[in-house]
């Protein structure tokens, strides 16, 4: 087989090996990545997805902080006993603001995707300061400091212009209110209609149940969101998936 | 060369490395047929599943087989399987399931999944609740806000004190502390006259005084005596059980800062046959009324 023969002319050529090796990878790579930039049925479209409030991405970067996604995942997978565990399966674009997004790839601790909404703050509180004092047999490290760091928002403004960086839609309205957006979400006293007509649907209220704002109102404010923005009932299923 | 090689009459592949050579044996025949019948398999494969991205979709298969669909078809045949129990559950007076010993059998065990899937976390999974922190135990026969099988389905279905169900069970004790509605000497009586009640060492004098407290202030949702009310939602404080502790110390920190637990509501989240169940599977844990 002359064909073959040449082969010898790669394998005792160290840098066309490379080169050719490196070739073969990427068209490999390329076939894989590629299709899910462009292909329809990739991304599916749905209504009510936003981008986090300031506050709930001051939560989300905690939880990323500290490593939840470590032990919990974010994303409900088209099983049947994940979705009556957990809920409605997980889809692509309830990720589209993440950067990184937290799927996770190890599940020492429950699903969070469905987490919005299922327990109330005192849980939540409760659960931080001392996972066993309601779930006994949880290996959850405890978290109970984070109600006793402040947080001022100093950062937010950058923070969201980062995200706005990486493709986040925030407008320069979103990013000029970060800071007031910020205190306001956990005041229950503010003025909510312009947080709110940015961020629909976003929770007002104090979260961790303390005078002061602090890094476990933010982390309750995201986790409360988490899973809750899009509307199931408006979502068809596309047939190729 | 160096020493003699039995096969040395076998061809090489005609490579030689500082004077290593490599026979050229065929590949195991049972390795060759295996990596044959993978080729193949993913040949077949690419044919019956989805697999090649085109220019606007990816080829389907034959099968036309999608996860999601899969999903739902799976969840739809568990739901047809069990529909007839749900009918029954849904179609039967909730009073009348524990009649019918087959269909309340079947109530108690959907019931308990349920319970274990989405209650277990703050009632504990026993359903003890959490003694000291508001999860209130479901065991017991004193209950806040009705324990009677409608009780149980209307705090299931829209939860306490939530801003998502308008129908949600609602009620707020005043921080009399806090806000300053009660002066502290008030709060010594009646915090003496709640330990007095509950039957536990007390100040007789201050207790005495704190029952006015009591009557002008508390009566109202917690009872002239101190029984509790499920139509607002206010426990009992004339026994031992306690939702956010009974020390001195718990009864003072409730009156000036006062609690009040959230549930959320589980109407989006269940179905109808499955909030019956959970109550029914509720119910019978010791304390139903």
């Amino acid at each position: 087989m002359a064909i073959l023969d040449h082969h010898k002319k790669i394998e005792t050529h160290a840098t066309l090996l490379l080169v050719l090796s490196f070739l073969v990878v990427t068209i490999g790579g390329l076939v894989q990545i590629v299709p899910l930039f462009y292909l329809e049925n990739t991304i599916e479209e749905v209504e009510g997805m936003r981008p986090y409030s300031p506050l709930e991405l001051a939560g989300r970067e905690i939880y990323v902080r500290e490593g939840c996604y470590v032990c919990h995942s974010q994303m409900v997978r088209p099983m049947r006993d994940e979705v009556e565990r957990y809920g409605p399966y997980s889809l692509a674009a309830e990720s589209m603001y993440d950067h990184p997004f937290q799927w996770g790839s190890k599940r020492t601790g429950p699903d969070l995707a469905r987490l919005g909404g299922r327990y109330s703050d005192e849980w939540h509180v409760a659960h931080m300061t001392n996972p066993r004092d309601v779930v006994p047999e949880s290996v959850m490290p405890t978290y109970g400091y984070l109600l006793h760091r402040p947080i001022d928002g100093r950062y937010i403004t950058d923070l969201m212009s980062t995200y706005r960086l990486l493709g986040v839609p925030y407008t320069d309205d979103m990013i000029a209110a970060a800071h007031d957006d910020f205190t306001a979400q956990a005041d229950p006293e503010a003025d909510h209609a312009a947080l709110l007509e940015r961020y629909h649907d976003a929770q007002t209220r104090n979260f961790d149940g303390q005078p002061e704002l602090t890094e476990m109102d933010a982390l309750i404010s995201y986790m409360q969101m988490i899973g809750t923005l899009v509307d199931r009932s408006t979502f068809v299923r596309d047939a190729s998936r | 060369m160096a020493a003699p090689n039995k096969k040395h009459d076998k061809p090489t592949t005609g490579h030689s490395w500082d004077g290593i050579e490599e026979f050229d044996n065929p590949l195991p025949r049972w390795w060759l047929w295996i990596f044959y019948a993978c080729i193949i398999w993913s040949g077949i494969y690419m044919i019956f599943y989805p697999a090649w991205p085109l220019v606007h979709s990816a080829t389907t298969g034959i099968l036309g087989y999608s996860s999601r669909g899969d999903v739902e078809a799976e969840i739809t045949a568990a739901d047809q399987a069990n529909q007839v129990w749900y009918d029954r559950l849904t179609s039967t007076d909730l009073n009348a399931i524990a009649d019918d010993a087959e269909l309340q059998r079947f109530a108690v065990n959907a019931g308990a999944a349920v319970f274990r899937a989405q209650c277990s976390q703050c009632h504990g999974a026993g359903a003890a609740g959490v003694v000291g922190a508001g999860f209130p135990n479901l065991l017991d026969d004193e209950w806040m806000w009705g324990g009677t099988l409608d009780d149980i389905v209307t705090t299931v279905t829209y939860g306490i004190r939530n801003d998502e169900f308008p129908d949600a069970r609602w009620s707020e004790m005043p921080s009399f502390g806090r806000d300053e509605l009660l002066t502290p000497e008030e709060i010594d009586q009646v915090v003496n006259h709640v330990l007095n009640i509950s039957g536990q060492p007390h100040d007789a004098t201050l207790a005495a005084a704190g029952a006015e407290v009591f009557d002008y202030n508390c009566s109202s949702c917690h009872g002239i005596d101190g029984e509790g009310d499920i139509y607002s939602g206010a426990p009992a404080l004339n026994n031992a059980i306690w939702l956010y502790g009974g020390t001195e110390a718990d009864i003072r920190a409730t009156v000036n800062n006062a609690h009040f637990g959230i549930m959320p509501g589980f109407t989006n989240r269940l179905s109808e046959a499955q909030v019956r169940a959970v109550a029914v599977y509720v119910h019978q844990l010791g304390g139903g009324q």
